[in-house]
């Protein structure tokens, strides 16, 4: 709360742009798509868990990616999962946001010389805006990744197209 | 029962069905056996009361190389306290093995993740197909010939 609570000194009148607000509507509370795909999704969950909170950053997963904001990709991607991550994607409504978490979704890992299985980078199929690298990334990792993608949405505006 | 007395007692019943082996030193001694014949060699290994072997550990596909292709299964008794390998040689020619499903139900899945990465085909099996790889695949990835194709549905494969 140490972003409104200073400006109520004389009156309850806040004045701002539409993109702060905006920007700052949306980056305060980025449902995520639970997408744990293999073990980054264990770092993931422990990220969520009471220790290392997301909730405190305002993001809680959801099942469905119709109501999600972000898909954390954590995990290897197969080929085979590779048409339903592209579908999945298309099915959550703008503004979206993709984090990659981990070394197999960002190039394909520790698979990418003999995995004729492992799609190498989810980036193939569908545009990332964060890459958080680790096999898997610490939870701290994955927290900074998640404020890194905080201000790339505190920078967008209105007026100009999005970025990803 | 010792892996002789195993062998022995299949040529008995089998005789050329049987068709080789190691049976001593090596810590697993192996019995080769002619693939399309396994179904009822497995069956008197299950039924039989000396032998009882009730559990299939494990079922793998092989590839020796050259074209020669293979099944290994690991099969435990759990009252016996015994346990015996017995392999299936076959080539990439004609890959078909006697399915072993309605012996031992686990190697249902086994089966298929041996058609799926090999291409060795189980006769009698009820619902052989792919179980790793997507449906669509085409070739049999853990085969020492198989060559990573560039593309899968538009999506380019290697790195």
């Amino acid at each position: 709360m140490g972003l409104l609570d200073q400006k109520f000194d004389n009156a309850n009148i806040v004045v701002t742009s539409m993109d702060n607000l905006l920007n700052w509507a949306r980056l305060s509370s980025l449902w995520g798509m639970q997408f744990g795909l293999a073990c980054c999704a264990i770092e993931m969950m422990a990220t969520g868990a009471s220790h290392y909170d997301l909730d405190r950053f305002g993001t809680f997963f959801r099942g469905t990616p119709r109501q999600s904001d972000v898909m954390i990709v954590a995990g290897t991607v197969t080929l085979k999962m590779a048409s339903r991550i592209k579908v999945l994607y298309d099915q959550m409504s703008e503004p979206r946001y993709v984090i990659s978490m981990g070394s197999c979704s960002n190039c394909g890992g520790p698979y990418w010389e003999h995995g004729y299985h492992v799609l190498k980078g989810v980036d193939r199929i569908i545009p990332v805006d964060v890459y958080v690298p680790g096999c898997p990334p610490r939870p701290e990792a994955l927290m900074e990744g998640l404020l890194k993608l905080q201000e790339k949405i505190r920078s967008e505006s209105l007026a100009r197209k999005k970025s990803a | 029962m010792t892996a002789q007395n195993i062998s022995d007692m299949l040529r008995a019943r089998f005789g050329d069905a049987v068709t080789g082996g190691k049976l001593e030193g090596v810590p697993d001694p192996w019995i080769t056996v002619a693939p399309l014949r396994l179904r009822e060699v497995c069956t008197l290994l299950r039924d039989d009361p000396a032998a009882a072997f009730d559990v299939l550990m494990c079922l793998s596909g092989m590839d020796y190389g050259g074209g020669k292709l293979g099944v290994v299964y690991h099969i435990d008794s759990t009252t016996q306290r015994h346990k015996i390998v017995l392999k299936a040689d076959v080539t990439a020619a004609d890959p078909r093995v006697a399915s072993v499903e309605s012996v031992w139900k686990t190697a249902n899945w086994h089966e298929r993740e041996a058609f799926d990465l090999f291409g060795i085909v189980f006769e009698g099996h009820p619902d052989l197909r792919r179980i790793l790889m997507p449906d669509d695949w085409e070739g049999f990835p853990l085969r020492k010939d198989y060559r990573v194709p560039e593309f899968y549905n538009g999506m380019k494969v290697p790195y």
